[in-house]
């Protein structure tokens, strides 16, 4: 069990910042998130778009921002727990046992939940007959590309990660692609690689289909497609394969006994506590009156909520405000010398 | 009766509005006035019409304000700005009538635009 001063769900702009608050006026931290990288929606969804209202920033892109924030809280040290996702939480003893997916287990007085709009997973086939074969023949990621050989495997999808499977797939699977439009949203050197390898017959490309069926008794053996004219066709497959992004999801917060307004967290406006003791709420996930949805909003709210975390982890001490200018305190921690 | 001093139609006039129908996928409709200038998701969200998630806040970042535009309608619209089809491809059962409704700004010319919405956003 890892003891800690507060636990942070989610590595995106606010849990980052609230980290670096926490750093400041002294306290612990350890922050989980279920993506396999640091920076929440702003590097899943858009690296590469530039932000205009970071104050002090005219312009910066997802990653910037991100590779900044990551840069900012280095000197604290807080460990990142990735790919894996808080699940359970159950109160004992005015502190609050953590559990995460991966079998994680952390003793804290706080908890702040910085999780944007939910954790990320895969969006999944809408038919519901592909459910039955869901992590055994129908998969929606790649562990083990070994399974694949001599196989037929199709794909679905249009972005990097459809064309990508397809290309490397094609030199040891019959492969065939399958996705809803002419264009691709994928790179354009990845998109005329899959047209080169058409030519050759090692890939079949088929465009303006979309799933209708799988089928399959007890195994796999073969999806239904239909085209935008409302024709059907059958394709012989023992994988599927789908790369439709990312959706988020609440998933596990819903259960942890907080109120819960539209997909949202209330949150009062003083230090961002939720109506339970000792768990805040910060950023996207948290809903009071005037709130925005901005990453500014959300660097305030995790210096508020930072500051309410001290009274739980630090019961016996008051708080002082210090300036990062002036105070020698902080500059220790922040491991600077005099 | 001068027109100018009746305030209904001051309220038009200052505000105009245009009629959207939603069409939840089990056939349920709300009609809503829409003033000009608001997106169509607003327009739902706003109303709370359920059926409309709109996760991102209306920047294109995902595809969970999704609606289905019927080829009369569809026409109609405004071009695709690049990367709504991109993130069309990630949205929940997506057909060649498929728009974000947070890419549909409201005006005179929507006025009684019908959109069905689909059975789920995520």
């Amino acid at each position: 069990m890892i003891n800690t001063d507060v636990v942070i769900v989610g590595a995106g702009p606010t849990g980052l910042f609230c980290a670096h608050q926490l750093g400041i006026i002294g306290l612990k931290c350890e922050i989980v998130d279920n993506l396999d990288k640091i920076g929440g929606q702003c590097i899943e969804l858009y690296p590469d778009k530039p932000i205009y209202d970071i104050p002090a920033i005219p312009e910066c892109t997802g990653e910037e921002l991100t590779n900044n924030l990551i840069e900012q809280i280095k000197p604290f040290n807080f460990n990142f727990h990735l790919n894996d996702r808080v699940q359970e939480l159950k109160n004992e003893n005015e502190k609050w046992i953590v559990k995460t997916l991966n079998g994680k287990e952390f003793l804290t007085p706080n908890i702040v939940i910085a999780g944007g709009v939910g954790s990320f997973e895969p969006r999944k086939f809408p038919t519901k007959s592909a459910d039955q074969f869901d992590g055994k023949s129908v998969l929606y990621s790649v562990k083990d590309k070994t399974i694949f050989k001599d196989k037929s495997v199709v794909i679905f999808g249009g972005g990097d990660s459809a064309l990508d499977w397809a290309i490397e797939l094609s030199k040891t699977s019959k492969v065939t692609l399958i996705h809803r439009r002419d264009e691709f949203r994928g790179a354009q050197s990845s998109v005329d690689k899959v047209k080169e390898l058409q030519k050759q017959n090692k890939i079949e490309l088929l465009t303006k289909y979309s799933i209708k069926d799988v089928k399959g008794n007890g195994n796999l053996e073969s999806v239904e497609i239909k085209h935008d004219d409302g024709n059907n066709k059958e394709i012989k497959a023992d994988y599927v394969l789908g790369f439709f992004g990312l959706i988020m999801q609440l998933g596990p917060i819903l259960d942890w006994g907080l109120n819960i307004d539209k997909k949202t967290i209330p949150v009062n406006t003083e230090n961002f506590e939720t109506n339970k003791k000792g768990i805040f709420a910060i950023g996207d996930i948290c809903t009071y009156p005037g709130k925005l949805k901005l990453i500014l909003s959300g660097f305030h709210e995790g210096a508020l909520a930072a500051r309410g975390c001290f009274k739980y982890a630090r019961p016996d001490e008051k708080y002082r405000f210090e300036f990062t200018t002036a105070s020698n305190t902080i500059k220790d921690r922040l491991g600077l010398k005099e | 009766m001068f027109p100018h001093t009746c305030p209904f139609f001051l309220i038009n006039y200052i505000n105009p509005m245009a009629k959207i129908k939603y069409i939840e996928h089990d056939g349920k409709e709300h009609e809503i006035e829409v003033a000009n200038g608001l997106t169509v998701m607003e327009g739902a969200v706003q109303n709370g019409i359920p059926g409309i998630d709109a996760d991102c806040g209306g920047s294109m970042a995902c595809a969970t304000c999704h609606v289905y535009v019927k080829e009369d309608w569809f026409s109609k619209l405004p071009d695709k700005e690049m990367g709504e089809d991109d993130m069309l491809d990630q949205a929940f059962e997506p057909k060649s009538n498929s728009r974000l409704s947070c890419q549909l700004t409201v005006s005179d010319e929507l006025n009684g635009l019908i959109v069905h919405l689909p059975e789920k956003q995520i």
